[in-house]
């Protein structure tokens, strides 16, 4: 019982609180909305919000598939907030490793069997660190600001890779890349004998373990490390960080690598998905990225609160889809995903409410913790 | 008798703690109040109580005898309480006369009528003493005045009831006096003064009563000219006190940090910040750096830690040059720095106690093996010194350090720098802010480590703490050392000229 009591008064327990309460919240405003636009049906569609990811296996799986890129870009966000920058470059990261995951995997078909796959991945990784790189470097040399420089270098990445798309790997005639070579695609890991519905599978693929293990090696990178501990002492303080002679800098450099590195990661997934899709040659930022902005906040940039965020949202989305069966047009259901995520960047707000009127403890007196609430109160 | 104040058996509980417990404070009419008490006793938590930024959870308040419920600090202000805080609450770019009238500002029809607020504002200068220039701006304006300003904003709002917070702890021993003679004018015109302090001497100079607190109850009220300060501090920190530094004559040994012609450039305007400073620090010395503040003593030390670059000069420790090294350079080759602003840069706030007593050494094969901090032996560690500096918090070495008490953060900072054991331990204002048992302790540890062999360099601005701990003084101002004393053959009233810089010594 008690340690039930002390698990429930626990940092951890607050938050994910916040969060859900958070979401009921948003979800509400949502059906308001709903009920706005079109009101007979309000009811069932936003029955189909909330149960649609769960109607069948095959849309467990489309939840999961549209998770992966998001979990990543999250995690890039969210790490990227941990040592105090705000990585709005997702986007340009996104796009640049998924073209270079997509140039690899059409051309680079000397690569045998998996290894093709892989380096691939690597390879998009890479292009996503080097854009995460350069603001990184710009901010550590010339005090450019993190998120002036990510917002130009995801223009420069979206029509950087248009530009590389038409000369390289272009399809003419869909006006799209071309499509990848079989051993290029991500292996389905049996994935797709779980999630489907009679014959027809769903879109999900082994990358959704990556990404998974993506979160904890990031969750593990934070919490347990040496960098982790200097990551994070630059984002809470950077003064001190200083002061105990931690070369910010440096981590600021290294943690915009792996944050880019993170999304190019979610690009190459999600074009390597062998689902068909291609990169479109539209002259449009790749909304992922900026997804994973809302995701990194309702995770509250915890890697694994990402992981479940990420879920969370891919399930609204394919929801959403549903929605479309009730006569909803699909920028309804955008703007009610968007409702939901706008209330879950209130988490703050909800965790400051829950901590006030949480009952107060009424111990004794004692000695040791007499000071606490005075300092907090100005001394 | 008639109280102007009564604060009657308040409690405020937050989650975990009891702040204030069945606390009763009265207080007459034209008195000095002095509210005594160690860090953490509750002092602060009743002054927001009475000025409305807390609700108590029980017990009440009466104002001239008339139960009320203050629930802002505008109910503080309609009752006739205003408040100087230890940080003066200033708009900086603004004139002193701006500051004075800001919130309560006389207008007609939209503009304000300077020319009356003025006239009030030198008149009740004229009455009280407090000598200002209302055109000044109050970034040129020194210290002291700044607190006279603040003091006749309480003045204009006809504010009966005057808290003072710890109000002395910025002001060079001259302002220190004028600032007790207009106290003691202010209650003959009939005000009240609460003053909230940890210092002594100043209580017994001015207060008529006093009250003090312990652990969040109320020890005890007395009148001030029945008890000795022995006996004061005896109540507050419920044990004796040993009030003067026991401290041995130890000869100093070789020198072990040596600075030459140090220069650091002011930002902001073309004087130097540090100019030209040269001294050493031998083995078994405290060398103390005293000087009002803003004078130098924050960018030399940034200096010689690193913080911010020398612009011209020489360090050398223990024969080394480091003027160029890297902080982290600089922590391993034998420098403690105990900094000045200890939540800035002293500690992460948002990580716990045992993070924080390993800023410094994490990375050590001790914290850290192939990358992957090593838990157990960090809180090991933690709770080591935890258990030697007698460092305390309410979750042991997991305790989150925003939520500990501003004297365990300062024995944290110091419990993490002595024990790397460094040569030359660096301490900016170590006793800023804390209660008496505090300061006994870390003025206890300095000389602990100076008796075996480390060099000490202090910076402070007590001059109790400057007298006491120091074997060598020197005065800094406007950048420049002035003064090379030893402590034997000065006073403080000497000492406060050269701070003052009315005086200047010979520098070797």
């Amino acid at each position: 019982m008690n340690t039930l009591k002390r698990y429930l008064n626990s940092e951890g327990m607050e938050s994910f609180a916040s969060s859900v309460f958070a979401i009921i919240i948003g979800l509400l405003v949502g059906l308001v909305v709903l009920l706005i636009s079109n009101p007979q049906q309000a009811f069932e569609g936003f029955k189909a919000i909330l149960l649609g990811g769960l109607t069948d296996m095959k849309n467990v799986g489309q939840v999961l598939y549209f998770a992966t890129p998001l979990i990543l870009t999250g995690l890039s966000v969210g790490f990227s907030n941990k040592v105090g920058q705000f990585n709005i470059g997702a986007s340009g990261q996104f796009i640049v490793g998924a073209y270079a995951a997509v140039y690899v995997g059409v051309k680079w078909t000397f690569l045998p069997g998996p290894l093709h796959c892989i380096t691939a991945l690597i390879v998009a990784m890479l292009a996503g660190a080097l854009w995460g790189l350069i603001p990184g470097i710009l901010c550590a040399i010339c005090h450019v600001n993190v998120v002036i420089s990510c917002i130009m270098m995801n223009y420069i990445g979206m029509y950087m890779v248009n530009f590389l798309v038409t000369h390289t790997i272009f399809d003419s005639l869909k006006n799209q890349s071309l499509p990848i070579k079989a051993n290029a695609v991500i292996p389905k890991m049996g994935l797709d004998n779980i999630f489907k519905v009679g014959n027809s599978p769903s879109s999900v693929n082994g990358g959704i373990f990556i990404a998974v293990i993506a979160g904890i090696i990031i969750y593990i990178l934070i919490e347990k490390t040496k960098f982790g501990f200097e990551l994070k002492a630059c984002g809470l303080n950077p003064d001190a960080s200083k002061y105990s002679g931690i070369d910010s800098n440096r981590t600021i450099v290294i943690s915009m690598m792996i944050a880019g590195a993170l999304s190019g990661l979610g690009g190459a997934l999600l074009y390597l998905a062998g689902s068909g899709k291609s990169i479109e040659v539209v002259d449009v930022l790749a909304p992922e990225g900026f997804n994973g902005i809302p995701v990194a906040l309702l995770g509250q940039n915890n890697a694994i609160g990402i992981i479940f965020a990420g879920i969370f949202v891919a399930y609204l989305t394919v929801g959403g889809f549903n929605m479309q069966l009730y006569n909803f047009v699909p920028q309804i259901t955008d703007i009610i995903i968007s409702v939901i995520i706008y209330f879950g960047a209130f988490f703050l707000l909800f965790k400051e409410f829950i901590r006030s009127h949480k009952p107060a403890y009424s111990g004794n007196v004692n000695d040791e913790v007499t000071a606490q609430k005075e300092s907090a109160g100005g001394n | 008798m008639d109280y102007v104040i009564e604060m009657c058996n308040i409690t405020k509980k937050f989650p975990g703690i009891i702040a204030n417990d069945d606390v009763t404070l009265q207080v007459k009419k034209g008195e000095i109040h002095a509210i005594l008490g160690e860090n953490g006793a509750g002092k602060s938590t009743l002054m927001s109580v009475l000025f409305g930024m807390y609700q108590p959870d029980g017990g009440k308040i009466k104002i001239g005898g008339r139960e009320v419920e203050i629930n802002d600090p505008n109910d503080a202000n309609h009752l006739g309480i205003g408040m100087v805080h230890q940080h003066f609450k200033l708009v900086q770019n603004f004139t002193v006369l701006e500051n004075i009238i800001l919130g309560v500002e006389p207008t007609n029809k939209g503009f304000i009528k300077r020319d009356d607020a003025r006239a009030r504002v030198l008149k009740l200068s004229e009455k009280y003493g407090l000598k200002i220039d209302p055109d000044a701006l109050i970034e040129d304006i020194t210290v002291g005045m700044q607190q006279r300003v603040e003091i006749l904003k309480m003045l204009y709002r006809n504010n009966e009831i005057l808290i003072f917070d710890e109000p002395t702890a910025v002001l060079t021993p001259q302002e220190i006096e004028e600032l007790m003679k207009i106290m003691k004018g202010l209650v003959s015109e009939g005000k009240s003064i609460l003053f909230i302090t940890h210092k002594l001497n100043e209580i017994k100079a001015v207060a008529d009563r006093c009250t003090v607190l312990r652990k969040g109850k109320c020890v005890g009220t007395v009148n001030v000219a029945d008890v000795t300060k022995e006996e004061l501090s005896e109540m507050m920190v419920g044990r004796r006190v040993d009030l003067v530094v026991d401290k041995k004559d130890v000869k100093p040994g070789n020198v072990i940090f040596d600075v030459q012609g140090l220069t650091v450039k002011n930002k902001a305007s073309s004087k130097n910040a540090v100019n030209n400073v040269s001294f050493n620090v031998h083995r078994n010395e405290i060398v103390c750096i005293a000087g009002v503040d803003g004078n130098g003593q924050s960018e030399l030390v940034y200096a010689l830690t690193g913080l911010i670059p020398a612009n011209k000069g020489k360090i050398e420790l223990n024969g080394k040059d480091i003027t160029n090294a890297s902080i982290r350079k600089r922590t391993l080759s034998g420098i403690g720095h105990i900094p000045e602003d200890r939540q800035r840069y002293g500690l992460i706030l948002d990580y716990d106690l045992g993070y924080n007593l390993v800023l410094q050494s994490y990375f050590s094969q001790h914290f850290t093996s192939h990358g992957m901090l090593k838990y157990n032996d960090i809180y090991n560690y933690a709770d080591e010194l935890i258990d030697k500096f007698d460092i305390r918090t309410g979750q042991g070495a997991k305790t989150m350090v925003r939520s500990m008490s501003g004297g365990n953060q300062q024995k944290a900072i110091i419990a993490r720098e002595i024990d790397r054991d460094p040569d030359l331990l660096i301490a900016v204002q170590p006793t800023r802010g804390l209660d008496v048992g505090a300061i006994e302790y870390i003025h206890k540890r300095l000389i602990d480590e100076r008796d075996e062999g480390k060099g000490i360099l202090l910076v402070s601005f007590e001059l109790d703490e400057v007298m006491n701990l120091s074997d060598r003084i020197l005065v800094m101002y406007e950048g420049n050392i002035v003064a090379d004393l030893n402590p034997k053959d000065t006073t403080v009233q000497e000492l406060g000229l050269y701070m003052a810089g009315s005086k200047r010594g010979n520098v070797a």
